[in-house]
C-alpha cells in the first residue's frame, strides 16, 4: 500500500474518535513537555551554578588547615592554624605555576557607623586577593601594598554592607566605620557578585589589609588560610601540587604522613557543584521519562482497543488481499501519528512551560535544542515500541474469524 | 470444453476440537468452468462454508488438491494466499462487509489499493466503472449508512469485480435482503455471468439457487448432487411477476 494511503487511513481512523485520540495524545504531550521543561530547569540550575563558580575568581586555589590532632583529641578544622606570612612568601618565590598568593584571616564582628550597626565577616588579605577573585572596586580604590606594610586602618566594603550601614545607594568612600571599635576608613566599594553556589551573599563582606586585621583587630600571629591562583586553568593541578610540596617541606611533614591541611581548587569545587546539579537534572529527567512511558502505555492500550473494534475491518482488508505487512503498517502508522503529533505539541508545551517558569519564577531556565530533539525522538520511538504489539496482533488475525467477528 | 478455472480433487478438511476430530470435508471433487454460474447449497453443518473458505483461499485444506486458474492453492503461506485472493478472487458477503465511514467509491477501490502495479488514477477509473456497472455511479460519494441494503450489496459486488477476478465468490449474498432486492441482486449476478464472469454462489435458499445454471448440493462433507439447474429462473422475468412495490417501499 502506498505511504500516502496509509497516512490517510491513519488520519481518518484517528479523526473518527477525536476525544479518544486527543486523550491518548495528551499522555505523550505531557510526557514530552515534562522532559523538555525538566531538562530546561536542570540546565538552568547548572548554568546558575557554573556562573556562581566563575564568580569565585579565576583558577583559584584555597589552602585551609586540617583539624589539629593533639594527644588524640581532634579539634575543629582550622582551629590550630599555623600558616604564616613567610609560607605565603615561600609559595610566591618557589611555585612557578602560582600567579598570586595571599594569606587570609577572618573575623566576625559588629560594624558601627553613626547609630547603625551590622554584623558581618571581615577578611584580612593582601591586595592581590582582589586579583585572584577578579573582583573590581566600583567606587574609590583598593588598599595598597603600603597600606599592608603599614597596617593602615582602611577597608573595602561589599554592596550589602554599604547598603545596611550607610543607606541604599549612598557612596561609602571616605567615611569611617568601626570594626570591633577600631576606626577604619572606607577606601572603596566592591563590585556586586551576588550569591555563591551555596546561596551565601558574597557582597556581605569587609576586606582589609592582612596585617591590620591580624595585628590590630585579632592580635594573632598566624594566617587561617591561603588564597592563590594558578597561572592558567591547565596549570591548576601543577600549582596545587607545588603548594602542597612547599607547605609539607616547611612544616616538616615526613613522607608518607598525611598533610594536616587541605587544598581545594576551583575545578574541584566546580566538579562537586556540577555533579549536584547533574544529579538534579537526571532526577527530574527520569521523572519526566516515566511520564512519557506512561503515555506510551496509553497508546498501547488504545491501539489494542482499536484493533479489537476494527477486527471486522481487518478481516475485510485481509479478504481482499491485504498482506500481514499492510495491516501491521496501517496500525503502526496510526500509533506513530499519535506519538509524533503528541511529540510536536509536547515540544511546544515544553518550550512554553520553560518560558513561563523563566518569566514568573525568575529561574535561569534554558531549553537546549538537544533536549527538544531527544524528547521528540523518544516520543516517536515510544509510538513504534508501544504500537508494535497491537499492530502485530492485528496483522496475525485469521481472516475467517475476523470476518465473522461481531 | 475448455480447462476448468477452478478444480479440487479429494479435498479433505478436518478440525481438531479438543479430543474430537471434526471431519468438515470428506473428499470433495469439483470442477468449475469459465462463465459458469454455480450454486452450492446444503444444510448448515454440511461443510459448505468450509468448502467456500477453501475455494476462497481463506483457508487451506488438510489434504487434496486445489488448482485455481492453473495455480496450486494448497500449502501456501498466509501472504501468498492474500496475493492469490487479491489477483484472482472477488468476495461478496451476506453482511455486505463494507468499511463504514468510507465512501462507496473508496470501498470499491479497496482491493486495488493493495496492488503495487496500479496507479491511483487507474484505481479511481476502474472503481468508477464498476460502480457504474452495478448502477450506482451517482452514489459514489455516499457512505454505507446512507445506502439501502440492496445498494450496499451492489457496492460490494462492484468491489468484487474491480480486480478482474477469475471467479466471484458470493456467500449468502441475499441473506440480509428482502425478496425483491434479492431477485435484483441475482439479476445483477446473471447479468455479470452473461458477460463471461464466473460466479460461485453459496446459499441455503432453494429459490435463490434456482437463478444459477448449476446446482451442487453438499451434505456431510461430500457432494451428493451436481446437476444443471432444471428450469433456471430469469431474474428479469421474476421481477415482472412480483406485485408492484407498495408506496412505503418506494419512499
Amino acid at each position: 500500500m502506498r505511504p500516502t494511503a496509509l497516512f490517510m487511513i491513519a488520519l481518518r481512523s484517528l479523526s473518527r474518535n477525536k476525544l479518544r485520540s486527543a486523550l491518548t495524545m495528551l499522555g505523550i504531550i505531557i510526557g514530552v513537555a515534562a522532559v523538555i521543561a525538566m531538562l530546561a530547569v536542570g540546565q538552568g540550575a547548572r548554568a546558575a551554578v557554573e556562573k556562581s563558580i566563575a564568580s569565585l575568581g579565576s583558577n583559584v586555589i584555597i589552602v585551609s588547615p586540617g583539624a589539629p590532632n593533639q594527644s588524640g583529641i581532634r579539634l575543629e578544622a582550622g582551629s590550630n592554624s599555623h600558616f604564616s606570612e613567610t609560607d605565603a612568601d615561600a609559595i610566591r618565590a618557589q611555585a612557578d605555576q602560582v600567579l598570586y598568593v595571599t594569606p587570609m584571616v577572618r573575623t566576625g564582628g559588629q560594624l558601627k557607623f553613626s547609630g547603625q550597626n551590622w554584623r558581618t565577616n571581615v577578611y584580612g588579605v593582601y591586595p592581590e586577593y582582589l586579583l585572584i577573585r577578579q573582583w573590581n572596586v566600583v567606587s574609590g580604590s583598593s588598599f595598597t601594598v603600603s597600606d599592608e606594610r603599614g597596617a593602615t586602618k582602611v577597608c573595602l566594603v561589599g554592596k550589602t554592607v554599604a547598603n545596611n550601614l550607610f543607606g541604599e545607594d549612598a557612596d561609602p568612600v571616605g567615611r569611617t566605620l568601626r570594626i570591633k571599635n577600631e576606626p577604619f576608613r572606607v577606601a572603596g566599594l566592591l563590585e556586586s557578585k551576588g550569591q555563591n553556589a551555596l546561596g551565601q551573599d558574597q557582597d556581605d563582606i569587609v576586606i582589609a589589609p592582612f596585617s591590620t586585621i591580624l595585628h590590630k583587630v585579632l592580635g594573632g600571629t598566624y594566617a587561617q588560610s591561603f588564597f592563590a591562583s594558578a597561572v592558567s586553568g591547565n596549570a591548576i593541578p601543577d600549582a596545587s601540587k607545588q603548594i602542597e610540596d612547599i607547605l609539607r617541606r616547611r612544616m616538616r611533614i615526613p613522607d608518607g604522613a598525611a598533610s594536616d591541611f587541605t587544598i581545594r581548587t576551583q575545578t574541584d569545587i566546580a566538579a562537586a557543584a556540577t555533579s549536584t546539579s547533574q544529579t538534579l537534572t537526571v532526577l527530574l529527567a527520569s521523572i519526566a521519562a516515566i511520564s512519557l512511558l506512561v503515555g506510551g502505555i496509553g497508546i498501547m492500550n488504545i491501539m489494542l482497543v482499536s484493533v479489537t473494534e476494527r477486527t471486522r475491518e481487518i478481516g475485510i482488508r485481509l479478504a481482499v488481499g491485504a498482506l500481514g505487512r499492510d495491516i501491521l503498517l496501517q496500525f503502526l502508522v496510526e500509533a506513530l501519528v499519535i506519538s509524533i503529533l503528541g511529540g510536536l505539541l509536547g515540544v511546544l508545551l515544553g518550550v512554553g512551560t520553560s518560558a513561563f517558569l523563566a518569566s514568573t519564577q525568575g529561574w535561569a531556565v534554558s531549553v537546549s535544542p538537544v533536549s527538544v530533539f531527544v524528547a521528540f525522538g523518544f516520543s516517536a520511538a515510544t509510538g513504534i515500541f508501544f504500537g508494535w504489539y497491537p499492530a502485530r496482533k492485528a496483522a496475525q488475525l485469521n481472516p475467517i474469524d475476523a470476518l465473522r467477528y461481531e | 470444453m475448455s480447462n476448468p478455472i477452478l478444480s479440487v480433487k479429494s479435498l479433505v478438511k478436518t478440525y481438531q476440537m479438543g479430543e474430537m476430530t471434526v471431519h468438515a470435508l470428506r473428499g470433495v471433487d469439483l470442477e468449475v468452468y469459465p462463465s459458469e454460474f454455480v450454486a452450492i447449497s446444503g444444510p448448515s453443518g454440511s461443510g459448505k462454508s468450509t468448502l467456500m473458505n477453501i475455494l476462497g483461499c481463506l483457508d487451506v485444506p488438510t489434504s487434496g488438491q486445489y488448482l485455481l486458474d492453473g495455480e496450486a492453492a494448497q500449502n501456501l503461506t498466509r501472504d501468498d494466499l492474500s496475493r492469490l485472493r487479491n489477483r484472482k478472487l472477488g468476495f461478496v458477503f451476506q453482511s455486505f462487509n463494507l468499511l463504514s465511514r468510507t465512501t462507496a467509491l473508496e470501498n470499491v477501490e479497496l482491493p486495488l489499493l493493495y496492488r503495487r502495479d496500479v496507479s491511483p488514477s487507474e484505481i479511481r477509473d476502474r472503481a468508477m466503472a464498476c460502480l457504474a456497472a452495478v448502477g450506482l455511479a451517482e452514489r459514489a460519494g455516499h457512505y454505507p449508512n446512507q445506502l439501502s441494503g440492496g445498494q450496499q450489496q451492489r457496492v460490494a459486488i462492484a468491489r468484487s469485480m474491480v480486480n478482474d477476478p477469475v471467479v466471484i465468490l458470493a456467500d449468502e449474498p441475499t441473506g440480509n435482503l428482502d425478496t425483491r432486492t434479492s431477485i435484483e441482486i441475482m439479476g445483477l449476478f446473471q447479468g455479470l455471468n452473461t458477460k463471461g464472469i464466473t460466479v460461485l454462489l453459496v446459499t441455503h435458499e432453494p429459490d435463490i439457487a434456482q437463478f444459477s445454471g448449476r446446482q451442487v448440493i453438499v451434505r456431510d462433507g461430500k457432494i451428493v448432487r451436481d446437476i444443471p439447474t432444471p428450469n433456471q429462473l430469469s431474474a428479469r422475468e421474476e421481477l415482472i411477476k412480483l406485485p408492484p412495490p407498495s408506496v412505503e417501499e418506494l419512499i
